[in-house]
């Protein structure tokens, strides 16, 4: 398999005008113009295998549009190189070429147009487009009386019946109701079948996690995390919570909160990555602002797969918190640690013993990373000693 | 497997053959804006494209009865006005509609890749369909009123031919700046005004040659008038259609022979100018999603 788009050491810069000069007059006053460099993209590289599907994630702002723009030929790139087999079909928006006064008929034919569709190739598949789209009774009416749920699915049903070995898509999976956007992954996914690269922008990370065999997140236009969407998404979620922890994801009542939380490396605060072999363990802040009995406190572990590795609570532990008010500190020392190689995220809770009440939980919103000792492959470490016996 | 792109920041070099052929293989988009156009223009009317050809069939009718009352100086002049004006709208829309055409379609330019050159085409192409609709109502007139006398109707094809490069380049040229400059658009319409008046539309060429001659200095000022390439190409569909009978160098100062020789030589520099401003618009088209 050879590679469908290679993207080499792309950046791209916007140039931002306080004031966009568009007349020659502002032009010539302004003298040397008040532009700013933006740079959108900076040396970006990854690349698409032929029949494989990347997902570019990456926050508002992040550059993944642009990315996506970049190698759709819209934008050239400031520096750098894509290299692209195959016909390309964007769905940058769709229906991005519909015009409201024609008949839904006349913007199949247009929109197809734009997607790389003749005439006859779009005879071909305009009773599917029309099928797809719902729109049997509508095709003859003028667009500008359509409602946006029947533009949009117009826009997609032209869009997904192109021929192109390349795909793009921008935040086209999120459109329409539940059971139009299922169709809509059906779509993608008899794309897959078919052998066609792909490349989507999404927010939906599930959706990413589904689909895609590959991601790439951009934040501030550089490559931030590649890899397998489970390990490219979660590292998302959690820069994510770094950029703002009001996206966390939280629950609980907060009567006992989570105030805050520390992890030791063998009693120092953790910075870096840890060795498996080394301790680690989590020290976490509660307060109560009214007294509450016996709560439970307890902390999950799961890998980069989103898989369960190890997890405990203080019950089971056999520690009694008692009555809970004010602040408190509750330490879990894990001992040396056996996993090796990879990043683990933890998820902290605060329940009642029954489980009834949640206090607060805070789904994996700490990481840490274990580091593999060189040149071992090794899934688990586990202590092992050795000797030698005269028999 | 298939044919392999590749895009970096240079702005590419204009391989016109190369280039040519995939404007070829997007000619549907080409199609589908005209046709896109004209649906538009002519939508929610009921006599639709009618309308393109009741213009003239009403200038012919005002200026024939205008002229029959006022007894002016060129005989059927309604005939003579229009064998000059439909060509002079042909360019004079695509220039100042052109200029426009790549703001216009800001939405598309920066939501779908396809070659940008097709934007001014078809802007030129829907006036195209226009010149022709109106051209064979004005060839109809002639033939209905003055009988099939059209024996000089082989110049028809060089004024036609020099008339599309000519436009085809200017408009190509402003639609570039004009995503840069916006004063384009502005100075397209008075521009337009000037040439207007400039060229041998709603008075003879004849005329003017007569009393620029008689004046000191006259035949220099006389050439610089003649510069003005689309005088060669009214004067060449004036030639072509119209016959004032008398007078063979009346409106038109030159033969159809004469004419057909310059009207080579000026689409042979239009031709080198369409190579220019294709160029140039090559180069600029890259950056018009930025820009817009």
């Amino acid at each position: 398999m050879g590679t469908a788009i290679e993207v080499v050491d792309v950046s791209k810069r916007f140039r931002v005008f306080r004031e966009k000069p568009t007349s020659l007059k502002q032009r010539l006053l302004s003298g040397r113009t008040r532009a700013e460099d933006f740079w959108a993209l900076r040396e970006v590289s990854f690349e698409v295998p032929q029949g494989g599907t990347l997902a570019l994630i990456g926050h508002n702002g992040s550059g993944k549009s642009t990315m996506l723009k970049v190698i759709a030929g819209i934008l050239r790139p400031t520096k750098g190189l894509i290299r692209e087999r195959g016909r390309i079909a964007g769905l940058l928006e769709l229906g991005a070429g519909f015009h409201p006064e024609l008949t839904g008929r006349e913007n199949v034919y247009l929109n197809s147009s734009f997607l790389g569709l003749s005439r006859a190739e779009t005879d071909v598949v305009y009773d599917d487009i029309v099928q797809f789209a719902e729109l049997e009774d509508f095709m003859d009416t003028a667009v500008k009386f359509y409602s946006s749920g029947m533009l949009v699915r117009l826009g997609f049903a032209c869009a997904v019946h192109v021929d192109p070995e390349i795909v793009l898509i921008d935040e086209v999976l999120a459109v329409g109701d539940e059971s139009f956007q299922a169709r809509c992954l059906d779509k993608v996914r008899s794309f897959q079948r078919e052998g066609r690269s792909i490349v989507i922008v999404s927010h939906a990370l599930d959706v990413v996690r589904q689909l895609c065999d590959h991601a790439v997140m951009l934040d501030h236009g550089r490559v931030h995390a590649t890899g397998s969407p489970d390990d490219v998404v979660r590292e998302m979620r959690l820069t994510i919570l770094h950029h703002d922890l009001e996206f966390a994801r939280e629950e609980g009542s907060k009567e006992v909160e989570i105030v805050d939380v520390v992890l030791l490396r063998d009693g120092l605060p953790l910075e870096g990555p840890i060795r498996s072999g080394q301790t680690l363990a989590i020290q976490i802040d509660l307060h109560a602002v009214e007294p509450i009995g016996d709560p439970v406190v307890s902390f999950a572990l799961h890998d980069a797969t989103n898989s369960f590795v190890f997890g405990d609570d203080t019950a089971r532990l056999g520690l009694d918190l008692g009555t809970v008010e004010g602040a408190r500190r509750v330490r879990f020392d894990l001992g040396p640690i056996p996993v090796t190689g990879g990043k683990y995220w933890l998820t902290l809770g605060v329940h009642s013993r029954d489980n009834a009440r949640v206090y607060h939980v805070q789904d994996e919103r700490y990481s840490f990373e274990v580091q593999q000792a060189e040149g071992r492959r090794d899934q688990l470490s586990i202590p092992v000693t050795v000797r030698m016996q005269d028999r | 497997m298939s044919d392999v792109t590749e895009r970096t920041s240079e702005p590419p070099r204009l391989r016109v053959r190369l280039r040519a052929r995939e404007l070829y293989g997007y000619r549907e988009i080409l199609w589908n804006l005209v046709r896109k156009e004209l649906k538009v223009k002519y939508t929610a009317s009921v006599l639709g494209a009618v309308w393109s050809l009741l213009n003239p069939v009403v200038f012919l009718a005002v200026f024939t009865f205008v002229t029959k009352v006022l007894k002016g100086g060129i005989e059927d002049y309604a005939p003579f006005l229009l064998s000059g004006l439909l060509a002079w709208n042909l360019f004079s829309v695509s220039l100042s509609n052109g200029a426009q055409s790549v703001i216009a379609n800001a939405n598309l330019v920066k939501k779908v890749y396809f070659p940008r050159e097709i934007l001014p085409l078809a802007t030129v192409g829907v006036c195209l369909v226009d010149f022709v609709l109106q051209s064979l109502v004005l060839v109809a007139f002639f033939v209905v009123f003055y009988g099939f006398q059209l024996d000089v109707l082989w110049v028809y094809p060089f004024a036609f031919v020099a008339l599309l490069l000519i436009t085809v380049a200017i408009t190509m040229f402003v639609s570039a700046l004009n995503v840069r400059y916006r004063d384009v658009q502005h100075l397209i319409g008075l521009a337009l005004l000037v040439w207007f008046w400039m060229t041998p539309i709603v008075y003879a060429a004849s005329t003017v040659r007569t009393s620029m001659l008689a004046a000191a200095n006259g035949s220099i000022a006389w050439k610089v008038y003649l510069l003005n390439p689309v005088t060669w190409v009214v004067m060449g569909f004036q030639r072509a259609l119209y016959h004032s009978g008398s007078d063979p160098l009346f409106p038109v100062p030159y033969t159809a022979g004469q004419l057909a020789v310059r009207l080579t030589i000026v689409s042979l520099i239009a031709a080198v100018g369409v190579y220019l401003a294709w160029r140039l618009y090559f180069s600029m088209s890259g950056d018009f999603a930025e820009e817009l």
